[in-house]
């Protein structure tokens, strides 16, 4: 039962990524673009902690977090950089 | 025991990849900046909370050992969600918005991210301006 449900969420996450990767590719404005990166980003977290689950180790939970906090970062910088020109004044 | 935690293990599974699939499906689909910023930081926020949801009741019930790496990571992305979409939006009304566009803001006339005052600019601080 556990394994059709991780399927299911596997492709819902995947597709989902698509779409994003979609949406960067064609959006007009450079904050779609940065809130499509954002998404991407917690979408791919939620693909790595499912791997994990699905292997049983708990390797994952470390590169999650790692890439939770540069995802942040990283939109924080991208969302500055466009409002003020650079990032540290 | 086990084939009940099973069922609510493979129900949080199936619950959080909905909402991450509607997350981005309204990035693509609504229609204005303002409301595509809705879909993402919160149907997606709740997708990856029910997976890491799932994950701990997975390493509880199948694995038999108590793992709170999850609840770390859903705090992180709990605190920061909102926090993205504040800086995105912000950036959004000062890029491709004027006061004159924006909604009305009531009693008190203007919105408070543009009601800032105005500095004189003097020959000596080009560089320092930013």
């Amino acid at each position: 039962m556990i394994t059709y449900a991780i399927y299911f969420t596997f492709s819902c996450f995947g597709a989902a990524l698509l779409m994003n990767l979609y949406k960067i590719a064609t959006a007009k404005g450079v904050g779609d673009k940065v809130l499509a990166l954002d998404t991407m980003v917690i979408n791919a977290i939620a693909l790595m902690i499912l791997y994990g689950l699905s292997l049983g180790t708990e390797v994952f939970f470390e590169a999650a977090m790692i890439i939770a906090m540069l995802g942040f970062v990283s939109t924080v910088a991208y969302a500055r950089f466009l409002l003020r020109g650079n990032i540290i004044e | 025991m086990e084939t009940a935690f099973e069922a609510l293990i493979a129900f949080f599974l199936i619950v959080s990849g909905i909402f991450g699939f509607v997350g981005s499906f309204g990035l693509l689909k609504l229609r204005d900046a303002m409301s595509r910023l809705h879909a993402p930081t919160k149907a997606t926020t709740l997708g990856v909370g029910g997976v890491l949801l799932a994950s701990i009741f997975h390493s509880i019930a199948i694995e038999h050992h108590l793992s709170l790496h999850e609840l770390l990571i859903t705090l992180f992305l709990f605190l920061t969600a909102p926090v993205t979409a504040h800086f995105i939006a912000k950036a959004h009304i000062h890029m491709s918005e004027t006061p004159e566009t924006l909604p009305g803001a009531e009693q008190d006339g203007i919105w408070a991210t543009h009601d800032v005052p105005v500095v004189e600019k003097t020959e000596g601080d080009k560089d320092s301006t930013a």
